[in-house]
């Protein structure tokens, strides 16, 4: 098919018009995005796909605000976690302990103040030797094959425990309550729990399927959490994981835990 | 037979009694021998496979996306009618039939099964929603 210089010259400008009123348009997005959210929706045919998901967090960029809990609301809003305002009942997808509580024997009396008092986030390791799927009895956490995440199925929970205890990091929370009533603004997009049922974090398995980054990660305001492939060399964790000397929580005792943390 | 005339109104007596709670229900009104009548879907053309299966066997069809989203991490529902469709209990299935208390329970009800779904799953106030997401 042959073009005329006349159609290339009305194609050309309609192009460098519509590019122009894009890069406009993008603009003003940008300028709104700093007061008011800007929905992302996502797409399924546009997947975010791994062999190994992992995450990086940096606790220098970590520590920059103190107080800051903007990853934990961003998590727990996005997927309906109830707050009991009861500690024993307190049901965590991501939270934050102090560094000698996080990493228990890996501090000693001289690390300076700054490291001593991070409060670390903390949420479900995601094993690559899980110790909680070896004790389920129903099967309703399995780590997946595909990409590794340690998966959940509130369906299948017939709420022992075993889990609960079998985790080292206590990244599993029971719900002693219905939690319903404690959630206070529901996401209608994603389910509550019941009474009886185990929940913890899911690397946000239901965002990724739609080619979004987990909450927590798409939250941070200091870009402190880096989530990828730990199989791809060219991946942003694994060029953290390169440049930085990099401890995980309780690594003796073989779980292998996949969340990475520069001091 | 002996006492036949006795024996006999002992017996319709004793039928009507039996019956007691099919016939007073019938007179009262409470229930018809029709079916309940189910709210229509808000929108949509067609729902994700024929209506006469969905009708008996949509806990089938809710029971394999279940396994097959949350177990094989599968999310898209390709229809024999070559729509696709998120397999997904409150997005998909509620988005088109919004009004839950006139078709899900009005038939619930009527064949008395109390499905726990909703113990969870949770039922949108408004047809149609967007995913919330969060400011930096």
């Amino acid at each position: 098919m042959s073009i005329d210089r006349r159609k290339f010259m009305k194609v050309s400008g309609l192009t460098a018009l519509a590019l122009a009123g894009g890069k406009g348009i993008n603009v003003l997005a940008q300028e709104d995005s700093t007061s008011v959210a800007a929905p992302k929706t996502g797409s399924f045919e546009t997947p975010l796909t791994a062999k190994r998901w992992a995450m990086v967090c940096d606790l220098s960029k970590c520590r920059e605000k103190e107080g800051c809990d903007v990853c934990i609301k961003a998590c727990h809003e996005r997927h309906n976690v109830p707050d009991f305002g009861n500690p024993k009942d307190e049901i965590k997808w991501i939270w934050k302990e102090h560094f000698e509580h996080a990493f228990h024997g890996q501090e000693h009396e001289y690390i300076t103040d700054e490291i001593r008092h991070t409060n670390v986030p903390l949420l479900c390791n995601h094993c690559d030797n899980p110790p909680c799927t070896r004790v389920c009895p129903t099967e309703a956490t399995w780590k997946r094959e595909s990409d590794g995440i340690v998966m959940m199925d509130w369906h299948r929970c017939i709420g022992c425990r075993y889990c609960v205890v079998a985790c080292p990091y206590g990244s599993r929370s029971f719900n002693w309550r219905d939690p319903r009533p404690h959630i206070e603004k529901i996401d209608e997009s994603f389910p509550t729990r019941t009474r009886g049922v185990v929940e913890k974090c899911t690397f946000c398995e239901e965002r990724l399927a739609k080619g979004l980054l987990p909450a927590c990660v798409e939250a941070c305001p200091a870009k402190a959490l880096a989530f990828g492939d730990l199989e791809d060399p060219e991946s942003e964790v694994r060029a953290l994981l390169r440049e930085h000397f990099t401890i995980r929580r309780r690594p003796e005792l073989g779980t292998a835990p996949e969340i990475f943390y520069i001091v | 037979m002996y006492d036949s005339g006795k024996v006999i109104i002992g017996v319709l007596v004793f039928l009507a009694l039996l019956l007691f709670p099919v016939w007073y229900n019938l007179a009262s009104g409470e229930a018809t021998t029709q079916g309940p009548e189910l709210a229509k879907p808000v929108k949509g053309e067609a729902c994700v496979l024929e209506t006469a299966y969905m009708r008996s066997n949509h806990m089938d069809l809710l029971d394999d996306w279940r396994e097959r989203v949350v177990r094989n991490g599968e999310r898209i529902f390709a229809a024999p009618d070559g729509q696709h469709f998120e397999m997904s209990l409150t997005n998909t299935c509620l988005d088109c039939h919004a009004d839950k208390e006139k078709f899900c329970d009005e038939c619930h009800t009527f064949m008395a099964v109390d499905p726990y779904c909703w113990d969870c799953h949770i039922v949108p106030e408004t047809p149609t929603r967007q995913e919330v997401t969060y400011v930096n």
